[in-house]
């Protein structure tokens, strides 16, 4: 073994963060059916609850994977012990079907203090799974994070 | 000490906390899809440890605001405020006497 074989280790909290979830639709609208429009109004913004409702056939996987987003966000700021609200993690969905993050309240306080500058979302569904992806990126040599 | 109205009851301060847990175990019996026996399970058991999955957490904390009429704060939802029925309970107890 060579002097220079030590492992080259890499910082969980360094400028590239992801995060991963996968969530099980039918657990989703299990939830939807059992809690109903309490579970849609703390979870999910209201244009995030009009885009899902606007297709009943497909409402528990639209749910499912913002759901997904919610959590994965939270994992790749690393905000499990934050107190994070779901509502201020919001998926934006635009015209063309591209989706985007957009933070408020404390999560958008936490990513201000991470200073993170960009966020890339991907999300999928396929049967009774949703997943989605996030990608953050931080720069610390920001000073002020860019005004919304 | 803030007395319920109607519903009968105990009303004394031991009888409130054994009724607190109580209610804590039936609410993750009917959402937190635990591996293990909700109505058994030690007071500082590890929930997800025991099988709680993120999204069955979520629908504890809404099953657990409908049963006690209470609404965690945004600062209050994290992942060790429902780590176990003893975490919930100060949780629960702390929100029941604001």
């Amino acid at each position: 073994m060579s002097a220079d074989s030590a492992p080259l280790r890499f910082s969980a909290a360094g400028r590239l963060r992801t995060g991963i979830d996968l969530v099980h639709v039918p657990r989703i609208a299990a939830s939807l059916a059992e809690l109903g429009e309490r579970f849609l109004q703390r979870l999910f913004t209201p244009d995030e609850r009009a885009y899902a409702l606007a297709a009943p056939v497909h409402t528990a996987e639209r749910l499912a994977a913002r759901f997904a987003a919610k959590e994965a966000v939270i994992k790749a700021l690393n905000l499990s012990q934050v107190g994070v609200h779901w509502r201020d993690i919001e998926v934006c969905r635009a015209a063309d079907g591209a989706c985007s993050l957009a933070l408020h309240g404390r999560a958008a306080e936490a990513a201000r203090a991470l200073r993170i500058t960009e966020m890339s979302l991907s999300l999928s569904h396929e049967g009774d799974q949703a997943v989605a992806v996030v990608v953050a990126f931080s720069d610390p040599a920001v000073a002020d994070h860019p005004s919304p | 000490m803030r007395r319920r109205e109607e519903g009968g009851g105990c009303h004394y301060p031991y009888g409130m906390s054994t009724d607190i847990e109580s209610r804590i175990r039936a609410v993750l019996a009917q959402h937190a899809k635990l591996q293990a026996d909700a109505a058994t399970l030690p007071v500082d058991a590890d929930l997800y440890a025991a099988g709680m999955s993120s999204h069955a957490s979520v629908n504890v904390m809404l099953g657990l605001e409908g049963d006690f009429d209470v609404e965690f704060p945004d600062h209050m939802l994290t992942r060790s405020v429902f780590a176990s029925i003893a975490a919930i309970q100060a949780a629960v107890t702390e929100l029941t006497a604001a």
